[in-house]
């Protein structure tokens, strides 16, 4: 099936199998390795990528259900080579170990951040809870969105 | 985890939808509980109808004392709408304890209640709220009471070739509050026992109880026998207490990995304890 999918700003035509599911499409037929496959069962969010400004499991989702959306993958957030403020703040704050699930967890944080401009940290939290990091217990993470909610508007 | 191969049609109206349904497509809506089967196999249809993208059934509209949700409105639109929360705050505060924020965004209100998991959390708010729903195919167009909807586990009185086509639901009359209370299942978030409760107040008493359980048997139901208990009442905490202890009487209480049958009974009093306690609180 042919879909036209605009990623990163980016627009692409491709004639995928409709059972492609959209993490697939981006990794293997755009290249976009940045999104990951974690769990692949819709729990752990390091596939989180943004459609037409909502974050969502890329795992959980065929490609050709994004025919005619816009898609965001952490590939995109960075623009003239200037880190975008969440992802300076994961890197200031140490908000990660391996790296895993920082794709994932930052296209979340930046969901909180569009959606709550100074969260408290219950809200950081909560906004977190489709994503699971194996290595920080979480604690850098927080206060990375705390820091990148801080960062804003200066 | 590639699942197996499938026709999929994305129709850009409802008639055409229902077309295809009638000649044994299935419905993807928000796919939240779909894709994960379709991945391990466990469904495996040939055609899928994809309703996400029909504008038509995305609404929340007020008409006449009545709300109506159109069933592919998503539950991050649900727990976020400003008329749901402030005419029936108890289906918002559902929805926002459904998943994850990335789940909300994709799911639909009629994709779960579709599904009838006899673990999902709305069925607990539609009991309470004595929810109606209306379901539309080719042919058809009727309205289902949600307490002769959920038949069984994953088993409801839709027909094949029917889908919910919205959800209505009551606009709360003064003095009534409302809460949902549950017991997260850690990893998937769903609800191990999940208790809508609404209270109304009327000259100081308790005019109304409406008790929807969820999670603790394969069919959502409203615990009857505790709504009586306690309307009548003041609402203190003994007659909060006693009423609880009712919810899961002579209930046939699922039992697995996560937990006992005896377990889930008891999970099942104390939120309903908690359920009822913040009800009442926000009847004020």
């Amino acid at each position: 099936m042919k879909i036209r999918v605009t990623i990163n700003g980016k627009s692409y035509s491709h004639d995928v199998e409709p059972r492609l599911l959209l993490i697939h499409y981006l990794r293997e037929v755009v290249g976009l390795t940045g999104s990951h496959v974690g769990c692949e069962t819709s729990l752990c969010g390091a596939c989180t990528v943004e459609l037409n400004g909502k974050a969502v499991k890329s795992c959980t989702m065929f490609a050709v259900q994004a025919d005619g959306a816009s898609v965001v993958t952490v590939e995109g957030l960075a623009t003239d080579g200037k880190l975008h403020p969440v992802q300076e703040a994961f890197w200031n704050e140490h908000g990660l170990q391996c790296g895993f699930c920082t794709p994932g967890m930052i296209m979340a944080s930046k969901q909180i951040l569009d959606r709550t401009p100074k969260p408290t940290e219950e809200e950081i939290r909560h906004g977190l809870e489709g994503n699971v990091c194996r290595c920080t217990g979480y604690q850098h993470i927080v206060n990375a969105v705390k820091a990148a909610a801080a960062g804003a508007g200066k | 985890m590639i699942p197996q191969k499938f026709e999929y049609t994305a129709p850009k109206t409802l008639d055409e939808a229902l077309l295809l349904l009638a000649a044994g497509a299935k419905p993807l809506a928000g796919g939240m509980s779909l894709i994960p089967m379709m991945k391990l196999r466990l469904a495996a249809p040939e055609h899928l109808v994809d309703l996400g993208k029909l504008k038509d059934l995305n609404y929340i509209r007020e008409t006449d004392g009545t709300l109506h949700i159109g069933a592919t409105t998503t539950h991050a639109e649900i727990e976020s709408s400003p008329i749901l929360r402030k005419k029936c705050p108890l289906l918002a505060e559902t929805a926002a304890a459904i998943g994850d924020v990335q789940v909300r965004n994709m799911g639909t209100i009629g994709g779960s209640v579709a599904h009838a998991d006899p673990a999902a959390d709305y069925p607990a708010a539609l009991q309470a709220l004595e929810a109606k729903l209306a379901l539309k195919g080719a042919k058809s167009d009727r309205i289902v009471a949600a307490a002769d909807f959920f038949v069984d586990a994953f088993t409801t009185a839709l027909q094949p070739n029917e889908i919910i086509r919205e959800v209505i639901v009551p606009v709360e009359a003064a003095g009534t509050g409302t809460s949902y209370q549950k017991m997260f299942h850690p990893a998937s978030g769903f609800a191990i026992v999940g208790i809508a409760a609404r209270v109304r107040k009327k000259a100081g008493n308790i005019a109304l109880v409406r008790i929807g359980v969820t999670g603790l048997s394969n069919r959502p139901y409203r615990a009857a026998t505790a709504e009586k208990a306690l309307e009548g009442k003041l609402g203190s905490a003994t007659e909060i207490q006693n009423a609880a202890a009712l919810v899961a009487k002579g209930v046939d209480a699922n039992s697995d990995l996560h937990a006992s049958a005896e377990y889930r009974r008891h999970l099942a009093v104390v939120h309903a304890a908690r359920a009822l306690m913040t009800a009442l609180a926000r009847t004020a």
